[in-house]
């Protein structure tokens, strides 16, 4: 009896070492050797895993960082400048120079300007919604306004006003990670240029139809009528397919755009209130 | 013996009320609007432009590439413009606009109703003249004809079935077709068989049209290659791969064409459009459109030639109903509804649905109670509400593995759902994803 016992010992006890030889023997020859700055960079990255980078999560951008030489067009949006130049000095490259982006909603039709026409009692959802016809206003390029882009935000940074039901932009939450720009399926939101005090001009409509089309169905469409190239000082302005465009890196918020505008599409944000050309505006 | 699919399937209320009414002829629209793009595939290059003089049956706009078809100007008149024009989504697509002014025929055109039994052309002759006159599927689904007619290398056609099931309520375009012209669609048939060289040919149609089902059985005795098969009225009997179970017995596997076991299906509507492509040299200029709703004074059967507003269509047939809240292009099962009534009729428009408001919305949508109802009827054996959960959360391999991309879209489910949720919109959004995932796989 005794001796099953001890038989049993000593058989699994062998096989135990045996096995325990075998997997040290495949970990030494297997091994692979991992910079330890991956590590490094991936602490000092957020871990939101939002994708704003371009790569697959935050591991995959730390390992991106530590593996390209030059790091000058690979960045966080999400972090800030001085978590960037950290992970710079750890990896003792050079950053690249970036301009900080905040997502801007390119469609200003609220129901006032742009009355139902029709109703849609199809699935709650944006891409559907698209995918089967132009939507409850006649616009095809306008929101629809079931807020795929608030869903697809991680950052607390988008909200429909229920009043307009159209998404709008917490500028200090935005990480311009891409996220709600990707969710769109009309391609409304756009990411711009971050000037000083969240400024902001850009021509909020993508609608590319003539002029008339697009009036008619939205009050507050860019008819493509070309006012705002011809007043614009700095050749920030383009026109194409029915379309004014603000380049946000070329515009210096001179705002002498603004006022042209007959359809009021040009938007400025986080202005102080003009006191004499106000009156013109309207 | 009645035959049907074993698998699934709905009975939603037939409400033909149209069957009993002969085909009219529509009378000419003053502006047709045609569309460049009417098929599945490529759209068309439009050959004319602004001011040019068009014939009726002239060929205005060409195919495109190998899954594309031709387009044919519907009247005689003077080109308005070629522009973006608003189709039924309400999205803009290019559109050929011509003023009609008279209805001179193209010469060569044989526009007389007398039958031409005498089959003389051979198999590419039928073909070419085929995707010459820009035939493509009647039944809807408007996929062009003469690939279709074309048997691909390594494989053998061995049975051509008629699909004249109709198995949508309401329309009662092809019944017409069938009681009306049977004796074209026979020789459109032999057409059809010589094309693909088989010997043997069956029409299916469902057994609530027992008038059609005879006329054409008196007719056989000339044609002893075709058969007519009576058919369970069971929806989506006239689905292409339910109609092949339900006829020959044997099942279409996933992802497969129908050639793969031996059989191709055509529309009753698009044999008779061969029969004048090749006996008439007649281009796919007109088509039979059921134009019905409770409410409307004279539900009717038109011939309607394509481009015709939507609204010339409704006039003819008594005027929109007051309280219409919807009007729908196709059937109630799978059509979709009309953003406008200025739309034209393409060559896709089985009928016109006017629905009154009370009927025209949707239950809203409640939760999912797990009675598996969409799981026992859906035709093709798939879950609807695992693959609308999946295309919700976005779980596009989920779909994928799941078959998503079998599901035909009959909208059974939908229909069936007792929490009204809208499970084929969301099925729909699910295999649009999966064939772009699987597009960029391919590349």
């Amino acid at each position: 009896m005794s001796d099953i016992i001890i038989n049993s010992i000593i058989i699994v006890s062998a096989m135990g070492l045996a096995a325990a030889l075998i997997l040290f023997l495949v970990a030494k020859k297997f091994h692979v050797v991992e910079d330890p700055r991956i590590e490094q960079v991936e602490e000092e990255l957020p871990a939101a895993n939002c994708g704003g980078c371009g790569y697959p999560g935050c591991r995959a951008f730390a390992e991106a960082l530590v593996k390209s030489e030059d790091i000058s067009d690979l960045n966080c949006p999400v972090s800030s400048s001085a978590d960037m130049e950290k992970i710079a000095s750890i990896l003792g490259k050079e950053l690249g120079q970036q301009d900080p982006l905040v997502a801007v909603v390119g469609c200003a039709g609220t129901p006032d300007h742009r009355p139902k026409t029709n109703v849609y009692d199809g699935a709650r959802s944006c891409t559907i919604e698209s995918s089967l016809y132009t939507g409850e206003s006649g616009c095809p390029y306008g929101c629809l306004g079931f807020g795929e882009c608030v869903e697809a935000c991680n950052f607390d940074a988008i909200h429909m006003n229920p009043e307009t039901n159209l998404p709008e932009v917490n500028d200090d939450n935005c990480t311009a990670c891409n996220a709600c720009v990707v969710a769109c399926p009309r391609d409304i939101i756009e990411l711009r240029k971050k000037n000083k005090k969240d400024r902001k001009i850009y021509v909020s409509c993508i609608n590319r139809e003539k002029g008339a089309v697009a009036r008619k169905n939205c009050k507050v469409a860019c008819i493509g009528c070309g006012k705002c190239v011809k007043v614009c000082p700095y050749e920030a302005i383009t026109l194409e397919n029915n379309l004014a465009y603000i380049d946000a890196k070329k515009c210096r918020l001179c705002r002498k755009c603004a006022p042209e505008c007959p359809t009021n599409a040009i938007l400025e944000v986080n202005f102080p209130a003009k006191k004499k050309k106000e009156a013109t505006a309207g | 013996m009645i035959k049907t699919f074993p698998r699934g399937g709905i009975h939603p209320p037939e409400d033909k009320i149209s069957a009993g009414s002969p085909i009219r002829e529509l009378p000419l629209p003053k502006t047709v609007n045609i569309p460049a793009g009417q098929h599945l595939g490529a759209q068309a290059d439009p050959l004319v432009k602004k001011g040019d003089k068009v014939k009726t049956g002239q060929l205005i706009a060409k195919s495109s590439g190998f899954v594309s078809a031709n387009i044919h100007s519907s009247v005689t008149g003077t080109v308005a413009k070629v522009d973006l024009i608003m189709d039924s989504s309400g999205y803009r697509r290019m559109t050929i606009s011509i003023n009609s002014e008279k209805d001179e025929w193209l010469e060569g055109i044989d526009t007389s109703n007398t039958l031409r039994k005498n089959i003389t052309a051979k198999k590419e002759e039928i073909i070419e003249k085929t995707r010459e006159a820009g035939i493509v599927g009647l039944g809807g689904a408007t996929f062009p004809t003469h690939i279709k007619l074309s048997v691909p290398k390594g494989k053998k056609a061995e049975v051509l079935i008629i699909n004249g099931a109709e198995c949508e309520p309401c329309l009662t375009s092809d019944h017409r077709l069938m009681l009306e012209r049977g004796e074209e669609l026979m020789v459109g048939i032999r057409l059809i068989m010589t094309a693909l060289g088989v010997n043997k040919a069956v029409i299916g149609i469902e057994n609530n049209k027992p008038d059609a089902i005879s006329h054409l059985q008196s007719l056989i005795g000339d044609y002893p290659e075709i058969e007519v098969q009576p058919l369970t009225v069971k929806y989506p009997q006239g689905a292409e791969k339910q109609l092949i179970k339900a006829i020959t017995g044997r099942e279409v596997p996933s992802g497969k064409l129908p050639i793969e076991v031996g059989a191709v299906v055509h529309n009753a509507g698009t044999a008779f459009a061969v029969y004048e492509a090749v006996q008439k040299k007649k281009p796919l200029i007109e088509r039979y459109v059921t134009v019905t709703g409770k409410n409307l004074s004279t539900p009717s059967n038109f011939l309607v030639r394509i481009g015709t507003p939507v609204a010339e269509l409704i006039e003819a047939a008594g005027g929109l109903p007051e309280g219409t809240g919807k009007v729908v292009n196709g059937g109630p099962m799978m059509g979709k509804a009309l953003n406008s009534l200025d739309v034209p009729v393409t060559k896709g428009t089985s009928g016109i649905l006017v629905i009154p408001e009370e009927k025209s919305f949707r239950k809203p949508a409640l939760n999912c109670i797990r009675c598996a109802k969409c799981v026992s009827i859906c035709p093709m054996g798939l879950e609807p509400y695992l693959l609308r959960a999946a295309s919700e959360h976005k779980k596009w391999d989920m779909v994928e593995a799941e078959r998503g991309m079998d599901c035909m879209e009959c909208g059974s489910c939908s229909y069936i759902c007792p929490s009204g949720i809208p499970l084929l919109d969301f099925i729909r959004l699910g295999k649009s994803t999966v064939s772009k995932i699987i597009r960029s796989r391919k590349q």
